[in-house]
């Protein structure tokens, strides 16, 4: 029993040792790209220091007690001991106090990350210069909506970095939860309400990241659950300019230029267009968006927040999307030829609003 | 009443344990039962470990991955944890109080059969059409979307084996503030006993939640009522609501009676009387209150707002002290003892620094702006358990060899026994441990799968590991049931040596009737006052006299099959005509049951002073 008690201390050891950042930079919450993760991480830090005090105390009482007390002899009866008021006392009175240490940053912390007014006051006194994004999240794609730039896109959040995001968040079919771990802590997207929050996007992290973070769905929503991700490009705030600039550019769908992509703009335009718009405008209602917005789609990091960006992959996603993302909405709407397959590829390789 | 010790046929054995109101025999049905669906969602679990054991696997498709992970955590929460709780209460609680039995026999035996019917329709659904998919929290958004009879399986299911875990609370209620011995006064009660005591008053406020979250989701979905449709006024929140509000109490009716059985298996081999008794039975019931008012900590990222997310996140924070308060004072009671490293003993002092472990992640837990971070990722698997495998897991493997001679009358082997501790406790740390770094680097839970290149392939394959290793344990346990059965080597009133409290003062097992004569109680561990004053017997508090005994009864077995057949029109009513017939005939059969029972006299019977001192003069011991 001796070495349980040793044992039990070296994964501890581990976990300051650890703590200070593991996992990938593109995805861990160990490694905070931004003020909300900073936060949550100053407190996971606090929180981890008491709690391995905490432990050490005990592991030390606990391998004294496994070392001191075996029994020598059958015979011995030790002393029938009721209790002892001072001890009780001591440690009622010291986990309270740790309590209290842990307590008042949480609450304050609780609070701040809570503080959306800046975004209500864009109501009063009409545009606010605080940026608002409305997510949607759907059955395993996201949305994202620039209510004040009126664009619209879907699976690559574009934001910029240095300031305040602020989302709106909901799901328009079951509950979903929007969760990006290097830059701060979820918030659900619930079916019923909107949900508000903020982040901050820090450019050395996110340079550092390889200017992609991770997103994730944290609540299980079905059976692609595991690959509702999406992909956050923290930008600096004047590239983001360029890219909403860009984006409101595009007012009619883009021309396709070679022949087969416009051949596939036509078999887009028959079978596709139906839930998937190829202008950023957020003119049309949410219930008609029923599939993600491909403007910018030759500019997506992956296709379907999952596979590599390239020809291969969008032609294995088109004839067979079942099998990528298992109970996606998207299988069996559209029946398409391999020939009429490459066609629509060659067309949405080229839907970029920017070279 | 010979007849209890007459040889019978396998036909009159089945026909007795189905008809059976006696505790003891009960609680064998509870641990037979219960041990089954603890296999079961431990092959659950190892589909999940297996699926996950390398990035992009294809071991199992996505939609039967969230069949599997449903039913691993329900199996494991209603069927197997707490079944393998009430089994040992039912054994023993009666006994440590030094009652006759419980309060309400009838409603015991029927307690046990609506669990077992309950448990067997939920597990009916991987034959008919696919379990349910949705979680074992089952959010209404997704439960509501979810196609097929899945969801209404694990309604319906729920609902039938919930009614049985409240009759099972009310009757243990009523039998430890009714049915104790002469003497027994509730500061002398065992801990044991204590916390069953409590956890059975959770019971009694936590289950009526669920039942009506239940009733809800069962509307919704097979009478078209729109509780939790948003479209139609419903609302998704609702659910989690209810839910939580039974489900936060749930994690304490497990653990409580866990930390019982831990608390009389420190005491009994570190020879020592319970350090702080007084403190361990306040600290019992505060936990239990304030487990009632911290149910929104699993919601803080619902969008409750900062205020309901920094009240709840303090009252949490509040549970961590009367929990500090126990786990200094076991370490207090074996400070200064005389320890005993039996197998149950191994497994009480390995759940203290394991407990503390998932202890400390739910303070963090409760910290609500991290756990924004934490919440729904393999930190929370890891956190949960770390409390119901390192808390309740432990006392249930750590009270089958501890209560199994009291139950079977032989022992289980030590050897073998210190063999699956070791696997287990090795795979069970194996595991979990490094699961809390998977979550917080960035792996959500719940997910079939996981793609290449995120950092999240180790600590995944050392998991899985892990997993193998508790699946070892819980095959040499059974190797060691058997091999003990059949060796079936008899054991007397107190085979450990060091018992303290009542149920070590009769023999193993205990006759129908459990104390000839009500024993009279003089402080608290009764029976080891008497060990040091020399006694090897309980002081009688009463002349021997009659004996009043419950009648068997098949009708708790009826009335159980009547609502498991009425489950099955009610679900199917929906797709086929025969449905409502079929939800007729079940409700028939279950009201005309409840219709017997009331109008016919059943009195009992009575066993004379005269046949139990003929008991004692061939040898039987009382």
């Amino acid at each position: 029993m001796k070495r349980l008690g040793k044992w039990r201390l070296l994964p501890l050891l581990a976990v300051v040792a650890l703590l200070a950042g593991c996992g990938e930079p593109f995805l861990s919450a160990l490694q905070p790209a931004g003020e909300v993760a900073q936060i949550q991480y100053d407190l996971m830090v606090l929180s981890t220091a008491i709690m391995v005090g905490v432990i050490v105390v005990v592991a030390i009482i606990f391998i004294l007690v496994m070392v001191r007390f075996r029994r020598k002899s059958e015979d011995e009866i030790p002393k029938q001991v009721e209790g002892s008021h001072t001890l009780e006392i001591i440690w009622t009175v010291i986990p309270i106090l740790l309590l209290v240490v842990l307590a008042v940053p949480t609450v304050s912390a609780t609070f701040k990350l809570a503080d959306v007014s800046e975004m209500d006051q864009k109501a009063e006194e009409g545009e606010s210069e605080a940026l608002i994004v409305n997510v949607r999240a759907n059955l395993y794609w996201w949305e994202f909506e620039y209510p004040n730039e009126e664009i619209v896109t879907s699976q690559d959040l574009i934001v910029p970095t240095g300031e305040k995001v602020y989302f709106n968040l909901k799901a328009s079919d079951v509950k979903h939860s929007f969760w990006i771990p290097p830059v701060g802590g979820k918030m659900d997207t619930n079916t019923d309400n909107v949900n508000k929050f903020w982040l901050e996007f820090d450019q050395t992290k996110a340079d550092e990241a390889g200017g992609i973070f991770y997103g994730k769905c944290a609540e299980l929503c079905g059976p692609s659950h595991a690959l509702m991700d999406f992909k956050v490009k923290a930008l600096p705030r004047a590239e983001f300019d360029q890219w909403v600039a860009d984006m409101q550019n595009v007012t009619e769908p883009v021309q396709a230029e070679t022949a087969t992509a416009q051949a596939g703009q036509e078999v887009f335009n028959n079978s596709c267009i139906g839930c998937h718009a190829v202008t950023p405008a957020n003119t049309t209602p949410e219930q008609a968006r029923m599939g993600p917005n491909l403007t910018d789609f030759g500019n997506r990091t992956l296709v379907a927040g999952i596979l590599e960006n390239n020809e291969e992959n969008i032609k294995n996603w088109l004839k067979d999307p079942e099998e990528y993302k298992p109970g996606n909405k998207m299988t069996g709407k559209y029946n398409l030829s391999d020939e009429e397959i490459d066609a629509v590829t060659q067309y949405l390789m080229g839907l970029k609003v920017q070279e | 009443m010979s007849t209890y010790a007459q040889k019978k046929g396998v036909g009159a054995v089945i026909w007795d344990y189905l008809t059976t109101v006696d505790h003891k025999k009960i609680a064998i049905l509870y641990l037979i039962a219960g041990g089954f669906f603890f296999i079961l969602g431990g092959l659950e679990a190892m589909v999940i470990r297996i699926q996950l054991a390398i990035p992009d696997n294809n071991f199992v498709s996505a939609g039967f991955y969230n069949e599997v992970l449903t039913m691993h955590g329900t199996t494991m929460i209603f069927l197997a944890a707490m079944p393998l709780l009430f089994a040992f209460m039912n054994a023993i609680v009666p006994l440590q109080i030094g009652a006759r039995d419980v309060a309400f026999p009838f409603l015991n035996s029927l307690g046990f059969w609506l669990f077992f019917f309950g448990g067997v329709f939920l597990n009916l659904s991987w034959f008919l059409g696919g379990a349910p998919d949705a979680g074992w929290t089952s959010y209404a958004s997704l439960s509501l979307a979810s196609e097929g009879h899945g969801i209404d399986f694990y309604a319906l299911g729920l609902q039938i084996s919930g009614a049985g875990t409240l009759i099972a609370g009310i009757n243990f209620l009523v039998t430890i503030i009714n049915m104790r011995a002469p003497g027994m006064t509730y500061m002398r009660m065992p801990l044991f006993t204590w916390t069953t005591f409590v956890a059975s008053a959770l019971i009694l406020f936590a289950f009526p939640a669920l039942t009506v979250g239940l009733f809800f989701m069962m509307f919704d979905r097979l009478f078209g009522s729109n509780f939790f449709d948003h479209t139609m006024g419903g609302n998704t929140v609702i659910w989690e609501h209810l839910f939580w509000i039974f489900g936060h109490p749930e994690v304490y009716i497990l653990v409580l009676p866990a930390f019982g059985i831990f608390s009389d298996i420190i005491s009994t081999f570190s020879r020592k009387r319970l350090f702080g008794y007084s403190s361990m039975v306040f600290a019992t019931v505060l936990i239990g209150f304030l487990g009632f008012m911290v149910w929104a900590h699993h919601m803080f990222t619902t969008g409750l707002g900062p205020i309901a997310n920094a009240i709840f996140a303090v009252a949490t924070m509040a549970i961590a002290v009367p929990t500090g308060i126990k786990i200094f004072n076991w370490l207090f009671t074996m400070w200064g003892g005389s320890i005993k490293f039996t197998t149950p003993m191994m497994y009480a002092v390995a759940f203290v620094p394991s407990f503390v472990a998932g202890g400390v992640t739910g303070v963090m837990l409760a910290v609500a702006a991290a756990d924004y971070q934490y919440h729904d990722t393999y930190f929370v698997v890891a956190h949960f358990h770390y409390v119901i495998i390192g808390g309740v897991v432990l006392s249930l493997l750590a009270g089958t060899h501890y209560y199994w001679p009291k139950m079977f009358g032989t022992m289980l082997d030590e050897f073998l026994g210190k063999i699956t501790f070791w696997l287990f406790l090795i795979g069970f740390h194996l595991t979990f441990f490094i699961q809390h770094f998977l979550g917080l680097m960035g792996m959500p839970r719940r997910i079939f799968t996981f793609l290449p290149n995120q950092g999240l392939e180790i600590g995944n394959l050392v998991s899985t590991i892990g997993a193998f290793f508790m699946a070892v344990a819980v095959i040499v346990l059974l190797w060691n049931i058997v091999i003990t059965s059949v060796k079936n080597v008899k054991v007397g009133n107190d085979p450990w040596g060091d018992g303290r409290t009542l149920e070590w003062a009769i023999s193993s097992p205990p006759p129908f009737y459990n104390f000839k004569q009500l024993p009279l109680v003089r402080g608290l561990d009764a029976y080891w006052i008497e060990k040091m004053e020399g006694k090897k017997e309980m002081t009688p508090a009463e002349p021997l006299g009659d004996i009043h005994m419950p009648n068997s009864s098949f009708i708790p077995f009826m009335i159980s099959l009547g609502l498991f057949i009425a489950a099955f029109g009610a679900m199917y009513r929906v797709d086929y005509a025969w449905g409502l017939p079929v939800l007729v005939v079940g409700m028939a059969i279950t009201l005309l049951s409840m219709l017997v029972r009331s109008i016919k006299d059943d009195h009992g019977f009575h066993i004379h002073k005269e046949d139990l001192i003929d008991d004692k003069d061939k040898g039987g011991k009382a």
